[in-house]
C-alpha cells in the first residue's frame, strides 16, 4: 500500500526543511498527533507564540528572505486572524513591488466530533475572494504532490486547503463519467468523499450521472470533459465543505452557468452556525443530503 | 538601560540629551548626517509645493520634522533590512534609495519605485533591502521580525506611535527577545494618531513594554546624535533593542497643511549645532547644493505634470 495523504505531506515537508533550506511555521505543532502526524520531527521548525495575528506576519517576513516557509494552521477557523498578512502582503508583495512572497499556507479543515462553530468547516472561499494567492484543496497523495511541486516551481504564496479526512487516503480519486448521466456533479474538498457516497446511492436507484473531482480552486479551470457534461446533462450541482453562500460552490456555479448554459445549484454549508451537539451541527452536506437533492433537482 | 519615567510623560527636544556627543561623533559624521537629513528637508519641500499646487494627485505623507531621525539611522544601521510604513520619505532617501523613483511614484508614474502601484505610504527601494509596506500600520513590524528569524541578519523596524498600539507589535517584541532576534525596533512618537494625542489613547509607554520583555529600551528626543548613539550601543552590544522617538510632525497627517508653527524644530536645532561645530560654510554649500539637486529632480516634472 502506498502513502497516506499525511505520510505524503510529512515526506515532502522533511525534504523541504533537510534538504531545501525551507522552515516550518505554527503553533503547538509539535504538539500531541504533530497535525495528524503530517509534521516530521527534523530541524528547521519554528514553534511560534500564541499570536495569530502577528504569527503569519513572521512566515511573511521568513518568505521574504527566501526561506519558502510552510505555515500550518490547526483549524481553518483560525483563518480570520491569521490571514491578514497572508492576503495583505504576501498575496500583494508581487504584484505592488515586484518582491515574491512564498509561503505555502497550510489550513486544515475538520467538522463533526464536537468542533464547534469556531474550529469546524472550511474557509478556502475567503481566500479565493482576494488577489494574489492560488488556492487548492488537494485530498489525495498525489494531490498533494502536485500542488507541493506548484509551489516550487513558481514564486507565489499558496492557500492550501486540507481536510483532516484527507490524511488517511491513499488512493486517487477519478472522475466517474456514464453514457445517459441526468445530471453533473462537481465536488470539492471532503464533499468529494460524500459525493463518491451519495453516487453509489444513486446508481443504486439507476440515476445515471456524472462526477467531477475539483483540486484547484484559484484558478478554477473546468476541463473540457466538466464543460462538455455540463452542455449535455444541462444540470449540475457543486458539493463543497465550506458555506454554500457566497463561496467556492455558488462562484462556480455562476462560472459554469454563463459557459454551458447548464442549471447549476450550490450545495454546501447552511447559513447558519455550527453547534457542537451533532443534532445542531453544520458541516459537509451528507451523502444523504446530497442524493435527496439530486432527486429533488431531477423530479423537477 | 535609562530608567523610564513614563507615569509623567514629558515631552521635550531634550528628553535624554548627553553632552558633548557631537563632538565625539566628529566633523565627518556631523556633515554626512546633515547631507543627509538636509536633502530629504528638500526633497519633501518640493513634495510639499506639489501637493500645494495640486500637482500630487495622490494622498502623501511628509517627513519633514523627522528628516534626521532617518539620516541617524542610516548612519549607524549598515547593511540592516529596512521595514518602515508611511512618513518614510526620509528613511528610503536617507538610506540611499533613488530619488527619481520616489518622486515618480508620488506622481503615479510606471518609472516610480513601484510603479504606482505602492504610492507614498507602501514605498519600498530594494537597492537598500528596504522592503514595502500593505497599508496596515505596524504590519511591518511582526514581517521584520520573521526576516530577522528567517535571515538572521539585522533589520531595523521603524513604526509610529499609534501602530505600536497595535496588538501584533506585543508579541513580535515578545517573540525577537525570546528567540535574541537582530532588530532594532524604533517607534517615532510624534504624539499624534492623526490628530488624537497619545495621552487619550493610552497610559503605557511602548518603552516600558519592551523592557519588560528583556528588550533593553529608552525613550529619547529626536536629536539625532542622541538617536545615533543609542543605536550604535544597541547594534553593538547586541539586539534585540528599542528606541521610542519623541519626533514632532510638522505638518498634517496626511498632505501639505499645517497647524501652526511646531512644538520644537529639530532642523533649526542641528543647524545650530552645526554652527557651533564650526561648520557653518560646509554647511551653507552642503544646502545650496541639496536645493539645487532637489529642484533639478522636481521642476521638470512639476512643468510636465502642470501643464497636462
Amino acid at each position: 500500500m502506498g502513502l497516506t495523504t499525511a505520510q505524503t505531506i510529512q515526506e515532502i515537508t522533511k525534504n523541504h526543511l533537510e534538504k531545501e533550506n525551507g522552515l516550518l511555521l505554527g503553533q503547538c505543532v509539535t504538539a500531541v498527533g504533530w497535525i495528524g502526524g503530517t509534521v516530521p520531527d527534523c530541524n528547521g521548525i519554528m514553534e511560534i507564540p500564541m499570536t495569530d495575528v502577528a504569527g503569519s506576519a513572521f512566515a511573511v517576513g521568513c518568505a521574504l528572505v527566501g526561506r519558502r516557509p510552510i505555515f500550518v494552521m490547526r483549524y481553518q477557523g483560525f483563518l480570520w486572524y491569521n490571514c491578514s498578512s497572508l492576503i495583505n502582503y504576501a498575496g500583494r508583495s508581487k504584484q505592488v513591488w515586484g518582491v515574491p512572497c512564498p509561503v505555502f499556507i497550510r489550513c486544515i479543515g475538520m467538522e463533526g466530533n464536537g468542533v464547534g462553530h469556531t474550529a469546524s468547516s472550511c474557509l478556502h472561499s475567503i481566500m479565493m475572494h482576494v488577489p494574489g494567492i492560488p488556492v487548492a484543496a488537494p485530498m489525495t497523495p498525489l494531490e498533494y504532490r502536485a500542488v507541493w511541486e506548484h509551489f516550487r516551481t513558481h514564486d507565489d504564496p499558496i492557500f492550501v486547503s486540507e481536510h483532516r479526512r484527507s490524511f488517511v487516503l491513499t488512493d486517487e480519486m477519478s472522475d466517474q463519467r456514464s453514457e445517459n448521466s441526468k445530471i453533473t456533479l462537481v465536488a470539492i474538498s471532503a464533499g468529494r468523499l460524500n459525493a463518491l457516497d451519495a453516487v453509489a446511492r444513486l446508481q443504486e436507484s439507476g440515476i445515471p450521472h456524472d462526477l467531477f473531482h475539483v483540486m484547484w480552486l484559484k484558478p478554477f479551470a473546468a476541463s473540457p470533459e466538466l464543460l462538455a457534461s455540463l452542455s449535455k446533462t444541462k444540470l449540475g450541482v457543486i458539493i463543497d465543505s465550506d458555506f454554500e453562500i457566497a463561496g467556492a460552490a455558488q462562484s462556480f456555479a455562476y462560472e459554469l452557468m454563463l459557459r454551458t448554459g447548464a442549471k447549476i445549484h450550490a450545495l454546501g454549508l447552511e447559513d447558519r452556525v455550527c453547534g457542537v451537539a451533532p443534532a445542531v451541527e453544520n458541516i459537509t452536506p451528507s451523502a444523504e443530503k446530497i442524493a435527496a437533492k439530486v432527486s429533488q433537482l431531477l423530479r423537477a | 538601560m535609562t530608567e523610564l519615567q513614563t507615569s509623567e510623560r514629558r515631552r521635550s527636544p531634550d528628553l535624554g540629551m548627553i553632552p558633548d556627543l557631537p563632538r565625539q561623533f566628529g566633523k565627518e559624521f556631523a556633515l554626512e548626517l546633515f547631507r543627509r537629513g538636509n536633502f530629504s528637508h528638500h526633497f519633501e519641500l518640493k513634495v510639499r509645493e506639489a501637493g500645494e499646487k495640486k500637482i500630487l494627485s495622490l494622498p502623501f505623507y511628509l517627513s519633514l520634522g523627522s528628516e534626521f531621525t532617518a539620516a541617524a539611522f542610516s548612519m549607524v544601521c549598515k547593511d540592516f533590512m529596512i521595514f518602515a510604513q508611511h512618513r518614510c520619505h526620509s528613511t528610503y532617501l536617507s538610506f540611499g534609495g533613488k530619488p527619481e523613483g520616489l518622486r515618480d511614484e508620488l506622481l503615479g508614474l510606471p518609472s516610480g519605485c513601484a510603479g504606482g502601484m505602492a504610492g507614498s505610504n507602501a514605498i519600498h527601494a530594494p537597492e537598500v533591502k528596504m522592503f514595502g509596506h500593505s497599508g496596515l500600520m505596524g504590519e511591518q513590524v511582526p514581517i521584520a521580525v520573521g526576516a530577522a528569524a528567517g535571515s538572521g541578519k539585522p533589520v531595523l523596524t521603524i513604526c509610529g506611535d499609534a501602530s505600536v498600539e497595535e496588538d501584533y507589535i506585543y508579541p513580535s517584541l515578545g517573540w525577537a527577545a525570546t528567540k535574541k532576534l537582530p532588530v532594532l525596533f524604533v517607534c517615532e512618537d510624534n504624539n499624534l494618531s492623526i490628530l488624537t494625542p497619545v495621552s487619550v489613547r493610552r497610559k503605557w509607554s511602548p518603552a516600558d513594554v519592551a523592557q519588560s520583555l528583556g528588550i533593553p529600551a529608552v525613550e529619547i528626543t529626536d536629536d539625532p546624535w542622541l538617536i545615533a548613539h543609542h543605536a550604535q550601543n544597541m547594534v553593538k552590544n547586541q539586539l534585540p533593542g528599542f528606541i521610542n522617538i519623541q519626533t514632532v510632525r510638522v505638518l498634517w497627517h496626511a498632505g501639505p497643511g499645517n497647524d501652526g508653527p511646531p512644538e520644537w524644530d529639530r532642523y533649526k536645532l542641528v543647524v545650530e549645532q552645526l554652527q557651533e561645530l564650526g561648520l557653518g560654510s560646509e554647511l551653507r554649500r552642503i544646502d545650496t547644493d541639496n536645493q539645487r539637486k532637489a529642484n533639478d529632480l522636481w521642476d521638470s516634472q512639476l512643468h510636465k505634470q502642470s501643464k497636462k
